[in-house]
């Protein structure tokens, strides 16, 4: 077996794992606290990705240096994403708690389509080209085809999102009122926790995991589309299930072992079924681990 | 065309048991919910399953009912021939098949649908139409079907609902939903019912009606009806036998008189202040 | 007052800033300038104030148990009267249905080759709406994936007849049935999993067999797809085209009406009271003695088979077929007929899958706006009208106790 080839597919999986591990955060975030599958959660992905490349593109223009553009297209993703997921919940998810299980799901069907079809009638069905944005690194020179300035920029910032995220829950007030909220709502309730700020702080802090994913994954794959948001949207919820739905830890290997699996696949076998298998995978964990590899069996109460 | 009438088969005066149930133990990860319990149910009787919150009388009917399988220890049903049938393992329908029916704590109604269509939905396991029925509408599928609502209806005049049957369950007060439910579980034509707190919510007006419904279908249908119950007013005028339970195990059990004398019951009640 | 019209006033400026880079933003990467447009995003402004308004009105009367509008309660209960026609007896309800008969056997001979294409789409539509109608609306498994079973059906015949010389008449059923298959293989795993998860499973399954399609290009053509599928013979000729057209018009007029009686009555029999039953609560309908397990694979398969027989008819209209076809936002589309129309209400549906076929293709300016419509659609009728526009559809029972009297 060639070593070298497999360094390189580890690590590519390594990036695009590192990805799904940023959207899985948000689905995994939102499952623990509403017990929702925000569908819509890979449009705000798509819309953090198009952010950046407008802001990008105009900052561009107008000729401001590169490195300066980055961080200002990715903080404007990671703002605009914000604003969209909060007004998600809002307008989208909030009117239904309480409601029937599958309306809330329904609705966030819905809303996936709307903000897709927003997206393509505003701006357009191409592919829009994404500035490179990324200096030389010539550090990665001696690695160049194992990991680009691109790959290295993916996991050095997922891996500082998520430590950031993991003190966020663990130390802050925010953070543990979030903890509580998942474990039992009503309890949070009486011990003063506001519910609906909780909510809606998560969909927040879920919105923008996923922008930075999809200024990331812009820059690294150089393109931006309306539909790129509805597949990374399911593998990254494949990847939360993977790992246990509503588990923060689980969402980052399911993220991680679903990249490297598909960067497997395409790699040895052929890139035509890499979706498919992300499906199959879904299915299968779906059917005979509904809750995942770190998940614990729950017992349906009567 | 009376579903209540059923020949009696009782001869000799001897008690027939209809539920056994030895040993009965049940685990959720490491916690025993239901611990060694015995329970026997005698044809005709009215037994009361009663304990503080918590003490597992719910799980015991999850048990029985086959939502939940038990951990150790056996469930019998006597069938109408005297034949011991072993129901561990066994699915929730097929038991309901078998001749046991149940009512829920937390209401359990098809919501959306009417009165009646509830009380025929318990009629499915006696009936047999299938799609090829529903397509042709033969004659044999409408006789059936006939049959279903008219005994639907009747059991809806035993709870004294008939007049709302074309109502939506939903939007039957809370006494009424109670009562439906029981005559939807009558409609599967049981030998032994389960009531779970039936009398919860009610005001004491309806649960002297409901006292009276019981005693009712004991002597119209010689059903065996074991309840939790928590009024113990009711459970004291109304059961024949009592079991009492705490912390999964059985602690007491007997006559109402022999319970309520029980230093063992006064003791587990008296902790609980806040129930019975 | 003053507080709905301050809030209006906050949600056009918070909409007018979010959505400011989408909307306001275009690039131009060739010339590279850049294009502002203030104008949609003051025209948004407005638009959000008068929603806001709306949208507040709406929840201030649902919040007080008032129906939305007047009409749709009133309308639905006579356009539900109406529509129940083949149900009921009635010298006048007949006359009525007749007449509605007429009109569609007339339509295809006065109009042009080109409305008589759009009903035929129309009505594959309300086919594929009652389908899964069965699944969603009457036993309330949400299923995702729906538009697998209608490329089964599709790729079924191409395939056959590609492959084997097999026509269209031999298909019809090898289609509905392989979608039955199908709508098993998929049953039988899915049982003991719950909605949301189902839902999601249902989804990755379409997928699956939408990639399989793409993917395995020796046996399917891949994105090429299968070309020169023949129609349906009439009497062993073929016919030409325009023929061919109006001969699969009357075709598709009566399967539809086929389906519209044959889920009238499964809805309205023991069958059917099981599935309503399993979608209200899957304990209680154990408890009461119905096998979970059959009657969700009879959900399934039910469901499945009407897109079985709509995927042969869309194979033999469209004489070329090829994966797009039957992507997820056809499953959606499907779901949205479902959710406007009534969760379970046969009149309703068929009204919904009308209107959002028919719509887009009269008013041009709907057209480019429809995925967009069918999106907002399923949000809002969850919000304000989750029981669907048509309601109150509810069979009638005899009671021998009872002569006479009927309610």
């Amino acid at each position: 077996m060639d070593v070298q080839y497999f360094i390189e597919l580890f690590f590519s999986g390594l990036t695009r794992g590192s990805i799904y591990a940023l959207i899985a955060l948000g689905y995994t975030l939102v499952y623990g606290i509403i017990e929702l599958i925000n569908f819509a959660h890979g449009e705000i992905y798509m819309l953090g990705a198009f952010t950046a490349l407008l802001v990008a593109g105009v900052l561009g223009i107008m000729g401001f240096p590169a490195g300066g553009i980055l961080v200002v297209a990715a903080l404007a993703a990671i703002i605009w994403s914000a604003a969209y997921g909060f007004t998600l919940e809002k307008v989208a998810y909030k009117p239904l708690r309480g409601a029937p299980r599958l309306s809330p799901l329904i609705s966030a069907i819905g809303m996936s389509i709307f903000l897709q079809n927003y997206v393509l009638l505003a701006q357009t069905s191409e592919y829009l080209p994404f500035p490179r944005l990324l200096p030389d690194m010539e550090f990665l020179d001696y690695i160049d085809n194992i990991m680009g300035p691109s790959d290295f920029l993916i996991l050095v910032c997922s891996m500082l999102a998520m430590v950031a995220l993991t003190i966020f829950i663990r130390y802050t007030k925010m953070g543990k009122a979030m903890r509580a909220t998942a474990q039992n709502r009503k309890m949070a309730l009486l011990l003063g926790i506001n519910a609906d700020r909780i909510i809606s702080l998560t969909f927040i802090v879920g919105s923008s995991l996923a922008a930075l994913g999809g200024v990331l994954i812009a820059s690294h794959m150089g393109q931006v589309n309306f539909s790129i948001g509805f597949l990374a949207g399911l593998k990254a919820f494949t990847a939360a299930v993977l790992g246990g739905i509503g588990s923060i830890p689980g969402a980052v290997v399911g993220g991680l072992v679903l990249g490297i699996a598909e960067s497997f696949t395409t790699g040895y076998l052929s890139g035509n079924y890499e979706d498919a298998l992300a499906f199959a995978l879904l299915i299968f964990i779906l059917i005979f681990r509904p809750d995942g590899i770190l998940g614990k069996a729950k017992v349906q109460k009567v | 065309m009376n579903i209540l009438a059923r020949n009696d088969a009782q001869t000799d005066g001897s008690p027939r048991p209809v539920l056994v149930v030895e040993g009965l133990s049940r685990d959720f990860g490491g916690l025993r919910a239901l611990n060694d319990l015995d329970v026997t149910i005698n044809e005709g009787e009215i037994v009361a399953l009663i304990g503080p919150n918590g003490a597992g009388k719910t799980t015991f009917f999850n048990c029985v009912t086959g939502i939940y399988t038990p951990t150790e220890g056996q469930i019998f049903l006597y069938d109408a021939n005297g034949k011991k049938q072993l129901l561990n393992g066994k699915k929730p329908h097929i038991i309901t098949g078998m001749g046991m029916a149940r009512t829920f704590q937390n209401i359990r109604l098809f919501g959306d649908m009417t009165v009646l269509e509830n009380v025929m939905i318990g009629r499915h396991c006696r009936t047999h139409a299938g799609i090829w029925g529903a397509l042709t509408r033969n004659a044999r599928t409408r006789r059936e079907e006939q049959d279903t609502i008219d005994r639907s209806y009747a059991l809806l005049e035993t709870v004294n609902l008939a007049h709302l049957w074309n109502e939506s369950a939903r939007n039957l007060a809370y006494g009424a939903q109670r009562r439906l439910e029981i005559a939807r579980a009558l409609a599967t034509e049981p030998r032994m019912l389960l009531l779970d707190e039936p009398a919860a919510g009610m005001n004491p007006h309806e649960t002297q009606e409901l006292e009276a419904l019981v005693r009712e279908l004991r002597g119209r249908l010689k059903l065996s009806i074991l309840l939790i119950e928590h009024d113990m007013g009711m459970v004291m005028s109304l059961s024949d036998r009592i079991y009492v339970m705490e912390y999964g195990s059985r602690i007491a059990y007997g006559t109402p008189e022999e319970v309520r004398n029980n230093p063992r019951v006064i003791q587990a009640y008296l902790g609980e202040s806040d129930d019975a | 007052m003053m507080r709905p019209v301050s809030k209006a006033l906050l949600a056009s400026i918070w909409f007018m800033l979010l959505t400011f880079p989408v909307m306001g933003i275009k690039l131009n990467t060739v010339k590279q300038t850049v294009e502002w447009q203030f104008d949609r995003i003051i025209l948004l402004g407005v638009a959000i104030f008068f929603l806001s308004l709306l949208w507040n009105w709406c929840f201030s009367r649902k919040g007080r148990g008032l129906p939305l509008i007047a009409l749709p309660t009133g309308m639905g209960a006579r356009l539900g009267r109406l529509c129940s026609l083949p149900l009921r007896d009635g010298r006048s309800r007949a006359v009525s249905l007749t007449v509605l008969l007429l009109v569609m056997l007339i339509m295809p001979l006065a109009s042009s080759f080109y409305q008589t294409n759009i009903m035929i789409l129309a009505m594959l539509y309300v086919m594929l709406a009652l389908g899964l109608n069965i699944a969603v609306g009457i036993a309330g498994q949400l299923v995702l994936g729906y538009v697998a079973f209608y490329a089964v059906g599709a790729y079924a015949y191409a395939l056959l007849n590609q492959f084997f010389g097999l026509g269209f008449w031999a298909c019809l059923p090898v289609g509905g049935l392989l979608a039955v298959l199908f709508g098993l293989a998929l049953g039988f795993p899915v049982l003991r999993l719950r909605g949301d998860y189902l839902a999601i499973v249902t989804l990755g399954f379409g997928e699956i067999v939408r990639l399989t399609l793409l993917n395995w290009t020796s046996l399917t053509g891949g994105s090429g797809g299968i070309k020169n599928i023949p129609g349906p013979s009439f009497f062993g000729k073929q016919l030409s085209i325009e023929g061919n057209t109006i001969f699969i018009y009357y075709l598709v007029l009566l399967a539809v009406i086929l389906t519209i009686v044959v889920i009238t009555r499964l809805k309205n029999s023991r069958v059917g009271l099981a599935l309503q039953a399993l979608r209200e609560d899957e304990i209680a309908c154990e408890a009461m003695g119905i096998d979970l397990a059959r009657v969700k694979l009879s959900a399934f398969a039910l469901s499945s088979c009407w897109a079985g027989f709509a995927g042969v008819i869309f194979a033999a209209k469209s004489t070329f077929i090829n994966p797009a076809s039957f992507t997820f936002m056809e499953s959606a589309m499907i779901l949205s007929m479902v959710v406007l129309g009534g969760m379970g209400s046969i009149v309703g549906v068929v009204i919904a899958a009308l209107i959002l076929i028919l719509a887009p293709e009269y008013l041009r300016a709907f057209s480019d706006y429809r995925m967009l419509i069918f999106g907002a659609i399923m949000v809002v009728m969850m919000i304000f009208r989750p029981q669907g526009l048509v309601t109150g559809e509810r069979r009638k029972y005899r009671i021998s106790a009872l002569k006479g009297e009927q309610a």
